[in-house]
């Protein structure tokens, strides 16, 4: 069958049924109740739930073979949880587990491939599989299923619907008491907002905080809140601080990208939208980070402030929230060390949970009022569809993050990229993965000009906005043309039968499927 | 066919491509290409360097090819730049639009 943005899915691929993506908004839900997992806890009062090392913490957590764990993935490259996790699961001998993560982060000695080698995992579920298990995912990995890769915003409903159904949840958190009480806030390894365990916490069967700084009770502040913690364990490192996000990621040199950030905060400046209590989301690429910048200028220069900042926080929007550009911050995650210290400043720097920030499903998300969003891409094509998973070599290269919840959230959505990278044409005929329908995606801002979706809902009102600014506007395929003509024309990525990964939308339909890459024969 | 001597041009930067040419003096040519977008401009690129090589003649010879994402020109001027170190000669900028 064929779905609605054009793409050939089989009806079924191991036990998974595919529900086509039929189009924005079309998709009817149950009205089932969520699936929780938690249970009445019927053991005595505990005075506290310190385990000694991570083995007796699995052990009482009744983890078994073909079981589903999950981890969030907060502490970024520099994440220790999971690996010690797997490697004491591995050694305790228990096989066939769903590794169901809110992102599979990139971590190596050990690596992931490791586990699925060894049998310790078979089936993964997870926004993204950057790095090295997504390239072996690709090319030859053997694991029972096919991946599924779920944008933000819909992990949360799977897990609620039960099509995600997790037997224990490991969290890392960077401080923590001995009744669970925990928070990513503080300690030397602190990475910010736990803003993707919160829904784990809620509905996992048990769960077990993980951290390498036990501080006296009650633990302050609270982010996940011992009602929902069966045990704790104290661990020598929980992550590598450096990794994590050491400061402020450095404001990009590179001109291209500064014109481009330049260029996409002038469309947001010269739109109508663009007014007192206004919101945005620019999130962490190096575009992104130049682009928030420049949308600072232009707040300050109006006289105006924004109502809030949404999602993953940057050193820089706190430098907002400082000179009073923005009025609060909603952050789901902090993406440097700056914004992840920065909730003790204010009240209004709120910790939110990832399903409040991106469940289309719940009974209100806060993406779906947001004014701008800003979004990468690895390539669009001409119908402005995205990809942000699969490189121009069949490599993964990213993961699909929040990215299609925020390009329909928002009421402008922003794609920014540089029309070609290396040889690798940006802007193509038609995405190898598509991830993001194009009808969600307001405009593609690149060095060589904006152009404007005629497709999306708000096409007139950008049009004579951005006309009026004076801003130049050029065709998706007069992108494409230029594109090509730097680069010549890729040959197509050869792919077999076999569909090793499930693409995800927001609303819980497959939008694409991945299939393996046949490894390249050149002469 | 005229002797040629080891000759290098271009670097491992990205966008770029670094051309070694080696002697293989009664033998064919050889040409080893490494590529980060191997599998979509592979055949474009071999296709490019086989056109240079024959403008300068050079039949018995390995070229090795590490590629960075270079765009086409910069692969020809990097190819021709090889050759003429390779050949010790002088570009004739007369033969160029």
């Amino acid at each position: 069958m064929v779905n609605a943005v054009g793409r050939e899915l089989p009806e079924k691929v191991g036990s998974y049924v595919v529900k086509p993506y039929t189009g924005i908004h079309k998709e009817a839900q149950t009205s089932a109740p969520v699936c929780s997992r938690r249970r009445p806890d019927p053991s005595p009062r505990r005075q506290s739930k310190r385990m000694p090392d991570l083995k007796a913490a699995i052990l009482a957590s009744g983890l078994k073979d073909g079981m589903t764990i999950s981890f969030h993935h907060s502490f970024r490259e520099g994440d220790k949880i999971v690996g010690q996790v797997l490697t004491a699961i591995s050694e305790l001998g228990i096989k066939g587990l769903c590794f169901a993560p809110s992102a599979v982060v990139n971590i190596k000695n050990p690596s992931i491939v490791d586990f699925v080698k060894d049998g310790t995992i078979n089936r993964i579920q997870a926004s993204g599989i950057r790095g090295e298990l997504g390239d072996a995912v690709l090319q030859d990995l053997k694991l029972a299923e096919p991946v599924i890769l779920r944008p933000h915003g819909a992990r949360p409903h799977a897990i609620e619907t039960g099509a995600l159904s997790i037997d224990v949840a490991f969290i890392g958190a960077s401080s923590a008491d001995e009744m669970g009480n925990c928070t990513g806030q503080t300690g030397p390894n602190s990475c910010g907002a736990l803003g993707y365990s919160f829904i784990d916490a809620v509905m996992a069967e048990k769960v077990v905080v993980i951290t390498d700084n036990i501080v006296p009770y009650p633990c302050v502040p609270i982010s996940i809140a011992q009602n929902y913690v069966d045990f704790v364990v104290q661990v020598d490192e929980i992550g590598d601080p450096d990794k994590i996000g050491a400061g402020a990621a450095r404001l990009t040199k590179n001109p291209r990208d500064l014109l481009i950030a330049q260029r996409a905060a002038d469309a947001i400046a010269a739109s109508r939208l663009f007014k007192d209590d206004y919101s945005f989301q620019t999130g962490a690429g190096a575009i992104s980070i130049a682009c928030t910048n420049f949308l600072a200028q232009h707040t300050k220069e109006a006289g105006i402030q924004a109502s809030f900042a949404l999602g993953g926080m940057t050193a820089n929007i706190v430098e907002m929230f400082d000179e009073g550009l923005v009025r609060t911050i909603l952050c789901s995650q902090s993406f440097d060390a700056v914004a992840a210290r920065a909730f003790s400043k204010s009240p209004q720097i709120i910790e939110i949970d990832n399903s409040m920030y991106s469940n289309m499903y719940n009974k209100s998300c806060v993406l779906d009022r947001l004014n701008f969003g800003v979004l990468g891409a690895l390539e669009v094509d001409v119908d402005f569809n995205i990809n942000i998973l699969t490189g121009s070599n069949g490599e993964m290269m990213s993961g699909i993050g929040g990215g299609p919840d925020v390009a329909d959230g928002a009421d402008i959505s922003i794609v920014t990229l540089p029309v070609i990278r290396g040889r690798t044409p940006s802007i193509v005929n038609r995405v190898f993965t598509c991830c993001t329908p194009g009808t969600s995606v307001a405009m593609v801002v690149t060095e060589a000009g904006i152009a404007l979706n005629p497709a999306h809902k708000n096409y007139q009102m950008l049009k004579e906005d951005l006309s009026a600014a004076g801003l130049k506007l050029v065709t998706i395929e007069y992108l494409r043309d230029l594109a090509y003509s730097l680069t010549g024309i890729p040959k197509p990525i050869e792919t077999t039968d076999e569909v090793v990964c499930i693409v995800e939308y927001r609303d819980g339909t497959v939008i694409d499927v991945i299939r393996r890459i046949k490894t390249d024969k050149i002469e | 066919m005229q002797s040629i001597q080891p000759a290098v041009a271009g670097t491992l930067e990205s966008g770029d491509i670094q051309v070694s040419i080696y002697p293989n003096p009664g033998q064919d040519l050889e040409i080893q290409l490494q590529s980060i977008v191997r599998s979509q401009f592979g055949e474009a690129i071999l296709a490019t360097t086989k056109e240079v090589l024959k403008e300068f003649g050079l039949t018995q010879a390995v070229v090795s090819l590490v590629d960075k994402g270079a765009l086409d020109w910069v692969i020809r001027s990097r190819v021709q730049a090889a050759c003429c170190r390779a050949t010790q000669s002088q570009f004739t900028w007369k033969d160029e639009d």
